[in-house]
């Protein structure tokens, strides 16, 4: 294949291997939203935190030596760290934001800040400012493509976050809990009076929610370094895409965070230095925001009088 | 005692303003007196950001955004305009009968003034495409801009060269010009070289104007218009206020101080750089504004003062207990959560200091209940 062809494919997948740990974690971001209309700014660092609790629990399973072939080695560490960060995620909104519900929309912002703040600082405090890398839980490859290299990271990362995305659609679209989410979205008033615990539904949207960043976490983790601030910039990126995508809109935020994905790859390919993705990804959502504000999805919101 | 309560507000402020002038004389603590000058540049940037997400109820998260641009706008006032006509700063120190302290001012106000205003005017272009909506839409706008404005600063080596070769053709002095403003700027390394012109006085004597100019905006006919828009903006509407001008003039206000509060921090830091006007900052402000209180200027005050104090104490008293300095920012956010928890509104949500409030307001509030 000629040179410009291999060069456009070559970013193309690494754009999508971006992308899809955006999209997993916007996911997050949108649901909250959809349900709560809060904006769960702690959610970055519940991602950053995911990395850490799949690091240890890849690097425990490794030291027992249990000869496990790397595949059920690979999934229990998916298992784990989603366990543990889908129950963090839960005691968080049980106990910071839950008791806000009646109180200004904005402390409940405020407090989100706040713990996100504390679970940088104290990750920090407890294990560190050394970079870690997950290690390696299948083997690795980089194949040659006439010209397009694609290593299995690429692969695994791209193909696991399409299954959970489509199995997360599936979850909303099919489900009881599912459909009380989007019940509970499209009316706070009425849906509690139809009999759905809405707590309880509040708490498996944290739950689903900081569980599909885990699986973010965890290939974001194998493919590159973690530490402690790192939830900060990708929690941003996050955040726009499920803004791009429309937010409260589950497809849209899968969409937004490939579009990011693409902007922070194609940056450095048009423009002298990867410092101006900030600029150029922020410029296009202040743009898309004056022409469409709801997003590329999302409905524009009627207040009633 | 009527005397002393009418002029109980005059009195506290030229006493706060005399102690500014006179406690540096009485070799007080450098860091202390460092301190306290954050204490009043926060209380500027808290009650500016109060003024919309508090009186206005909108969220706007990226008020360090238009800090750093009246920190840059200031600071190049002060190093590359003003010397070239006036000499250095310095130099001016040995003016006669006004003293030193007072000298300072010559350069100190003019730059002030001038980053307030450029960054009023960023407030204005921002203000126009932002208040089409309600809601969260002005979030992540000034979020946006918070990004965009840092970037920028830290590309502006590569901006002003461009800039630079486009006008080249035109005007090669002016083109030079670009390239050496866009040096000064100094991309990622920030920049540097202005005098320490900003001291206890000057600040103190900045909040006092800031607050004074607030409470009056806001207790004006035109402030009682900020405050219906927060509490239905339908409603308002109804009643003729042009509610998306009010939204406009209030976020050009509130940048304008931002604005403020940067100039003098450039001057007391006496280095800027493009690092300390991220978004940690804007949530540094928006945690003073949320921990006084919205829609209060004592609030703000007391907000500003407990947080960044309270900081400091940390500061000192967490290695105390053996623990890394880490701590602090894990300390400081539990607090603030706790704090949340049990006080939505913050220290003083929605009430004011009764010395802040005009006399006609203080009989409405006495006849009034009291807010839930």
């Amino acid at each position: 294949m000629p040179q410009p062809v291999t060069t456009l494919v070559q970013q193309t997948l690494n754009a999508l291997q971006v992308g899809s740990v955006y999209a997993l974690i916007a996911l997050g971001y949108t649901m909250v939203y959809g349900i709560l209309t809060m904006i769960n700014f702690a959610h970055g660092d519940i991602f950053m935190v995911s990395t850490y609790l799949g690091f240890f629990a890849a690097a425990w399973l490794l030291g027992l030596a249990l000869n496990m072939p790397l595949l059920v080695i690979f999934l229990s560490t998916l298992l784990l760290a989603m366990i543990g960060t889908a129950t963090l995620a839960v005691i968080i909104e049980r106990v910071a934001y839950k008791p806000l519900r009646q109180a200004p929309r904005i402390s409940a912002v405020i407090t989100a800040l706040g713990v996100g703040i504390f679970l940088e600082n104290f990750t920090l405090a407890v294990i560190g400012p050394e970079p870690r890398t997950i290690p390696p839980l299948f083997p690795l490859v980089n194949l040659n493509l006439s010209g397009v290299f694609v290593s299995t990271i690429q692969i695994v990362i791209i193909g696991v976050s399409v299954i959970v995305m489509i199995i997360l659609d599936t979850i909303v679209r099919r489900s009881m809990t599912g459909m009380a989410m989007r019940a509970i979205s499209f009316d706070k008033t009425i849906v509690p009076l139809m009999g759905v615990p809405v707590d309880r539904i509040i708490s498996a949207t944290f739950a689903l929610g900081s569980a599909i960043a885990a699986v973010g976490g965890i290939l974001y983790g194998m493919a590159y370094q973690l530490d402690p601030y790192m939830g900060i910039r990708i929690g941003w990126w996050a955040f726009i895409s499920a803004v791009v995508g429309g937010i409260g809109n589950i497809r849209g935020a899968m969409i937004g965070g490939y579009i990011l994905g693409f902007v922070e790859i194609f940056t450095p390919v048009f423009l002298p230095s990867s410092t101006y993705r900030d600029f150029v990804a922020f410029s296009l959502l202040l743009l898309l925001l004056v022409f469409r504000p709801t997003g590329i999805l999302g409905r524009p919101i009627v207040q009633k009088v | 005692m009527t005397l002393l309560k009418t002029w109980q507000m005059p009195i506290i402020l030229g006493m706060v303003l005399l102690l500014a002038l006179f406690l540096p004389q009485m070799q007080l603590n450098l860091y202390v007196q460092m301190v306290l000058m954050y204490v009043g540049i926060n209380i500027i940037l808290t009650a500016s950001l109060n003024l919309v997400n508090g009186y206005m109820g909108e969220f706007s998260v990226g008020h360090a955004a238009f800090m750093a641009i009246g920190a840059y706008a200031s600071s190049i006032l002060t190093v590359l305009i003003l010397p070239r006509r006036w000499g250095p700063a310095e130099a001016l120190r040995v003016l006669p009968v006004i003293g030193p302290e007072l000298a300072n001012g010559v350069y100190l106000v003019p730059a002030v003034l001038v980053g307030g205003a450029i960054a009023a005017v960023a407030g204005l272009v921002l203000a126009f495409p932002s208040f089409k909506t309600r809601g969260d839409y002005l979030a992540i706008v000034t979020l946006a801009f918070n990004m965009i404005v840092k970037s920028l600063l830290e590309n502006s080596g590569d901006i002003g060269g461009l800039v630079a070769r486009l006008i080249a053709p035109l005007s090669t002095s002016l083109s030079a010009d670009v390239l050496r403003l866009s040096d000064a700027v100094g991309g990622p390394r920030g920049l540097l070289g202005m005098s320490k012109l900003t001291s206890l006085f000057w600040v103190y004597l900045w909040v006092i104007v800031s607050l004074f100019a607030m409470r009056n905006f806001i207790f004006s006919n035109f402030g009682r218009g900020v405050v219906s828009i927060r509490e239905d903006e339908t409603a308002a509407g109804l009643v003729s206020v042009n509610t998306r001008q009010v939204k406009v003039l209030t976020f050009v206000i509130s940048s304008f101080f931002a604005g403020v509060a940067g100039g003098l921090f450039a001057h007391v830091l006496q280095f800027i750089n493009p690092r300390s006007f991220t978004i940690l900052k804007s949530t540094d402000i928006l945690v003073m504004v949320y921990l006084g209180g919205i829609g209060s200027l004592m609030g703000s005050i007391l907000g500003a003062a407990v947080f960044t104090i309270l900081l400091e104490v940390l500061r000192e008293v967490i290695p105390l207990v053996g623990l890394s300095e880490v701590w602090r920012w894990v300390v400081g956010p539990l607090l603030l959560v706790t704090l949340m928890i049990f006080r939505p509104r913050g220290i003083m949500g929605l009430r004011e200091f009764k010395g802040f409030l005009p006399k006609e307001e203080e009989v409405k509030l006495e006849a009034a209940p009291a807010p839930p």
